[in-house]
C-alpha cells in the first residue's frame, strides 16, 4: 500500500467518524429538545386573553388593579397635582430614558406624555411589577417620589411610574392598552 | 479502595467468599466502614453525619408527605392544612421536614466553616471541596423549590423574587424567566415542576454525597493539626488512626444525640420560630406582602443581592447584584487556588485566625443584614459585608499566604494526639491501635 493510500483511508474514516459523531449530536440534540420545550408556557397560556375595564367610577387619586396574564394591572386616575409633577421632570433625571410603552415608537423618550395613556395625562396604566425582582409596588403615592414604592428591595418609582432611585433597571413596564370608549380600557 | 495503608477485607465464610468472588460488596462496605481516621478529629468533625442524618430525615419524611399533598395552585394550600390537621402524625411529618432543612443548613454551614478554618479544601482535597460545593448549591435549589410548594403568600413571592434573578441574564433573560415559569408569571405550572424537581434533586444530592465521600475516602480525611497520616505502612499508619467502626460512629452518633435533642425542641415546641406567619396566608398574586425575606438560611445572600444598589460600568444594578449574590459562592468554591499558604490548618496560621473570625462574624452581620428591611444603614453595612466576603477570598487569602509567619506543626497526629493525651499518664487516652 502506497503512502498517499493510507492517507486517503485515514482521511476517509476522519470524515465517518466526524460525519456519524455530528448525526449523534444532532439526533441526541432534536431527542432533549422536546425534554426541555415543555416547559414553555402551553397552548393554553400562550392564548393572549384581552381584558376590558370599565373606569367609569373611578375618582382623580383612585387606583384600581386589574389581573392581566396573571399580573396585577394598575390604572391609575392621576390627580393634577401628580401629572404636573410628573411633566416637570427632566429627561436626565431618568434612570431609564426609555417610555417602556408599546403603544408609542419604540424610541420613544420617557417622557410623561409618552406613558400616560390619553393626551391630558389623567390615566396612567401600568404593569404592577417592579421592573427588580417582580414584585408589586405599593402605591398611592408611596416611595419618596410620591408615585410607588416596591418594598423587597427599595425601588422608588415617581408619579409617572418611571425608576428614580433603588436596584430596578427599567421603569414599569406599560401594556398594550386603548380605550374602546370613554369609559372601558382594554388591556392586551 | 485506595489511600492510606489498611488491612484488606478477607472473606470468613463460605457465603461470603461465594459473594466475593461474584460481586464484592461486602469489601467495599468493609473498607468504607473501617477507613483509617486521623484519632486527633475534634467535635468540628461529626457534621458530615449529621448532615447523613438530615439527608436520610429529609427524603423519608418528604416520600411519605407527598402521599399527602397535591401540587395544584387551587389545592397546595388547602393540602398541606390537611397533613397538619387530619393525616396521623401529618403534623409531626411536616414539622419534621420543615425544620429538618434548617438543622440541615445550620450543620452544612458549620461543616463549611470546619472546611475554611483548618484548610480542609488545600490539596489534595480539593474535588471533594468542590462536590461539596456542588451539594451545597443543589441543597439551596431543593430548599427553594420545597418552600414554594406551600403555596403561601411567602412561598408566591420567594419564587417570584428568586425565578426573576434570572431576568437580569442580557438578552435571553426574560425568555429563560417565561421558560422557567411555563407562563407569564409564577404560576400552577411553575409549582407542578418545583415539586417534580424538588422530589428529584434529593436523589441527585446522595449521588454526589458518594462522590464527597468517594472523595475524602481515597485522599483520607482532613484533621484539626493539617498534618497527613503517615503512609509508610499499615503498622505506621495505625499510629496517626483509628478505624472509622466503632470509634468514630459511636462519637458521631453521640455527638447526633445532643443535636437532635435540640433540634426536638423547635420540632415541638416552636415548630414555627423559624417561619413566617405570612406563609399562612394563601398566594395571592396581586399583593406582595410588606416585608419579604427568605428563611434564614439564604439570609447572607440575601443581603449581598440587595447591597448592589448602583450600576458598576455597563453592568446595571440588578445584575451587578444577582453576580455578586452566585460570585460569592464561585469564590468560595474557587478557594482551594486562591489560599496560598502551605500551612493547612488555621491552628498555626497567628494571622489569619483573625481574618478567619471576621469573616464569620461578617456572615451573621450579612444574615442580620438580610433580615432587615432595606433602608437606613442596612445597605450600607450590607455592601461593606459584601466588599469583605470578597475581599476575605480574593485579597487576603492569595496575600496572607504568601506574607504570614506560620507557627511550628506538629511531626505527626500521633506527636500532637500524645502531647495532649499522655500515653502512660492517669486518664490517658486508649491506644487500642498498638
Amino acid at each position: 500500500m502506497s503512502h498517499a493510500d493510507s492517507d486517503g483511508d485515514s482521511t476517509r474514516r476522519e470524515f465517518l467518524y466526524v460525519a456519524t459523531g455530528a448525526m449523534g449530536a444532532v439526533a441526541a440534540g432534536a431527542a432533549v429538545w422536546p425534554l426541555v420545550d415543555q416547559m414553555n408556557p402551553s397552548a393554553d397560556v400562550l392564548a393572549l386573553a384581552t381584558v376590558e375595564v370599565d373606569i367609569s367610577g373611578v375618582e382623580p387619586g383612585i387606583q384600581i388593579t386589574q389581573k392581566w396574564r396573571g399580573k396585577p394591572v394598575f390604572i391609575r386616575h392621576r390627580t393634577e397635582e401628580e401629572i404636573a409633577a410628573a411633566r416637570e421632570v427632566a429627561l436626565a433625571d431618568l434612570k431609564d430614558s426609555s417610555a417602556r410603552n408599546p403603544n408609542v415608537a419604540a424610541d420613544a423618550p420617557a417622557t410623561d406624555e409618552n406613558r400616560a395613556l390619553d393626551e391630558a395625562g389623567a390615566w396612567l396604566v401600568m404593569v404592577g411589577i417592579c421592573t427588580h425582582l417582580g414584585c408589586v409596588p405599593l402605591g398611592d403615592g408611596a416611595g419618596d417620589y410620591n408615585g410607588w414604592f416596591c418594598p423587597c428591595h427599595g425601588s422608588h418609582y415617581d408619579t409617572s411610574g418611571r425608576i428614580r432611585r433603588g436596584p430596578a433597571p427599567e421603569n414599569l413596564f406599560i401594556p398594550p392598552a386603548a380605550f374602546v370608549s370613554d369609559t372601558v380600557i382594554r388591556l392586551g | 479502595m485506595a489511600g492510606i495503608p489498611h488491612e484488606d477485607y478477607v472473606p470468613k465464610t463460605r457465603f461470603e467468599q461465594w459473594l466475593h468472588t461474584r460481586l464484592p460488596i461486602v469489601g467495599l462496605l468493609y473498607t468504607t466502614l473501617m477507613i483509617p481516621t486521623p484519632k486527633n478529629l475534634n467535635w468540628m468533625w461529626i457534621w458530615g453525619i449529621v448532615l447523613m442524618f438530615c439527608l436520610v430525615l429529609q427524603i423519608a419524611t418528604g416520600i411519605v408527605l407527598a402521599m399527602h399533598y397535591v401540587p395544584h395552585a387551587d389545592m397546595a394550600f388547602a393540602s398541606i392544612q390537611h397533613i397538619d390537621r387530619n393525616v396521623n402524625a401529618g403534623g409531626l411529618l411536616h414539622d419534621l421536614h420543615m425544620n429538618g432543612g434548617s438543622l440541615f443548613f445550620f450543620a452544612v454551614y458549620l461543616h463549611i466553616f470546619r472546611g475554611l478554618y483548618y484548610g480542609a479544601y488545600k490539596a489534595p482535597r480539593e474535588i471533594t471541596w468542590i462536590i461539596g460545593i456542588l451539594i451545597y448549591l443543589a441543597m439551596m435549589a431543593t430548599a427553594f423549590m420545597g418552600y414554594v410548594l406551600p403555596w403561601g403568600q411567602m412561598s408566591f413571592w420567594a419564587a417570584t423574587v428568586i425565578t426573576n434573578l434570572f431576568s437580569a441574564i442580557p438578552l435571553v433573560g426574560d425568555a429563560i424567566v417565561s421558560w422557567l415559569w411555563g407562563g407569564f408569571s409564577v404560576d400552577n405550572p411553575t409549582l407542578q415542576r418545583f415539586f417534580s424537581l424538588h422530589y428529584l434533586l434529593p436523589f441527585v444530592i446522595a449521588a454526589l454525597v458518594a462522590v464527597h465521600v468517594w472523595g475524602f475516602h481515597t485522599t483520607g480525611n482532613s484533621n484539626p493539626t493539617g498534618v497527613e497520616v503517615r503512609r509508610d505502612s499499615i503498622e505506621v499508619a495505625k499510629r496517626d488512626t483509628l478505624p472509622f467502626w466503632p470509634y468514630f460512629v459511636i462519637k458521631d452518633l453521640y455527638a447526633l444525640s445532643f443535636v437532635l435533642t435540640v433540634f426536638a425542641v423547635f420540632v415541638w415546641f416552636m415548630p414555627d420560630y423559624l417561619g413566617h406567619p405570612d406563609n399562612y396566608i394563601e398566594a395571592d398574586p396581586l399583593v406582595t406582602p410588606a416585608h419579604i425575606v427568605p428563611e434564614w438560611y439564604f439570609l447572607p445572600y440575601y443581603a449581598i443581592l440587595r447591597a448592589i444598589t448602583f450600576d458598576i460600568l455597563i453592568i446595571d444594578s440588578k445584575l451587578g447584584g444577582v453576580l455578586a449574590m452566585f460570585g460569592s459562592i464561585v469564590v468560595m468554591a474557587l478557594v482551594p487556588w486562591l489560599d496560598t499558604s502551605r500551612v493547612r490548618s488555621g491552628r498555626f496560621r497567628p494571622q489569619f485566625k483573625w481574618w478567619f473570625w471576621l469573616f464569620v462574624f461578617n456572615f451573621l452581620v450579612l444574615t442580620w443584614c438580610g433580615s432587615q428591611p432595606p433602608e437606613g444603614l442596612v445597605p450600607t453595612i450590607s455592601l461593606i459585608g459584601t466588599i469583605y466576603w470578597f475581599g476575605y477570598f480574593l485579597v487576603i487569602l492569595p496575600i496572607l499566604g504568601l506574607t504570614e509567619k506560620p507557627e511550628p506543626q506538629p511531626d505527626t497526629i500521633e506527636a500532637d494526639f500524645d502531647a495532649h493525651y499522655p500515653p502512660n499518664g492517669k486518664g490517658a487516652a486508649a491506644t487500642p491501635a498498638e
